[in-house]
C-alpha cells in the first residue's frame, strides 16, 4: 500500500487530496515500480486524471523529498503530485 | 542553529534578528528579506490563501538552508513562511542571514529565497470578486534558481 497525495490545482482537478493504492492489486502490463509508472497508471483513469497528470511541469515527491520519474516507489511510501510551487 | 518556521501567525522581524545575534560577537552583517502580499495591478485582490504540504515544507526549507550554509560563510539563518489566508500588504516570508561579512550574507539570503520559490511546496491562490485562481509558477523564478547551479 502506498499513500498518494495531491495538492493545490491538481487536488481540485482530480477531486481528492489523498488516496491509498495497493501496489499488489494493480493489474497492468507494467507494474508500478517508480514515480513515472505510477503517474502513467493514474493517467489511465482518463478524464481529469489524464489531463491533470500529463502536465509536463508537474512536480513529485517521494517520502517528502523531491523526486524524478525514475525515483523508485515501494510499499509504505508516501508519493505526492503537485503543480510547480509558488511560495515565497 | 538555523531556525525554520511555517506558521499562520505574523512574525516580528526585529525579535527574530535579536534572537539570531543575541550574545554573539562574531557577526558583522545581517541581511533580511521580507516578502509581502502584493495587490493585483487592478487592485482587485481580496485575499490570498497559501496552501502547503505540511510534512515536507519545513524539511525542504531546512535542506535549502543547509546547502546555503555549506556554500557561504554564514553563521546563522532564520526562515519564516506563513500559510493560510493573507491580505494585501501582509508579510508572507522572512529570510534572515547572519555572517561575519556582508557579501556572504547577501548571497546566501538571495539563494535561499530563489530556491524557496522553486523547491519548497507552497501554493498561492488569489481570491478576487471574480472568484478564486491558483497562481501560475513564473519562468523567471526557475531562471533565478538555475543561476546558482
Amino acid at each position: 500500500m502506498i499513500n498518494v497525495l495531491y495538492f493545490a490545482s491538481l487536488k481540485d482537478a482530480v477531486g481528492m487530496s489523498a488516496e491509498e493504492i495497493d501496489l499488489d492489486a494493480v493489474i497492468s502490463d507494467a507494474a508500478i515500480k517508480d514515480v513515472g509508472s505510477l503517474r502513467d497508471w493514474l493517467c489511465q483513469r482518463g478524464g481529469p486524471w489524464q489531463s491533470a497528470l500529463s502536465q509536463q511541469r508537474l512536480m513529485t515527491a517521494v517520502n517528502q523529498e523531491i523526486a524524478r520519474p525514475d525515483t523508485p516507489v515501494s510499499d509504505g511510501d508516501e508519493v505526492a503530485f503537485f503543480p510547480p510551487v509558488t511560495g515565497g | 542553529m538555523p531556525w525554520v518556521s511555517v506558521q499562520t501567525e505574523d512574525f516580528d522581524t526585529d525579535a527574530i534578528v535579536t534572537n539570531l545575534t543575541g550574545g554573539r560577537r562574531d557577526i558583522g552583517a545581517i541581511v533580511s528579506f521580507t516578502g509581502l502580499v502584493r495587490d493585483l495591478p487592478d487592485q482587485s485582490l481580496q485575499s490570498m490563501t497559501l496552501e502547503h504540504y505540511p510534512a515536507m515544507t519545513e524539511k525542504a526549507i531546512a535542506e535549502i538552508v543547509e546547502t546555503a550554509m555549506q556554500r557561504w560563510d554564514v553563521s546563522d539563518v532564520a526562515v519564516v513562511h506563513r500559510v493560510g489566508e493573507l491580505k494585501p500588504s501582509d508579510r508572507i516570508v522572512l529570510v534572515v542571514t547572519a555572517s561575519a561579512h556582508r557579501g556572504d550574507a547577501f548571497l546566501a539570503c538571495e539563494y535561499i529565497m530563489d530556491y524557496l520559490k522553486t523547491r519548497a511546496p507552497f501554493w498561492k491562490k488569489e481570491i478576487t470578486e471574480a472568484g478564486e485562481r491558483w497562481v501560475d509558477a513564473k519562468a523567471s523564478d526557475d531562471e533565478a534558481s538555475r543561476r546558482w547551479e
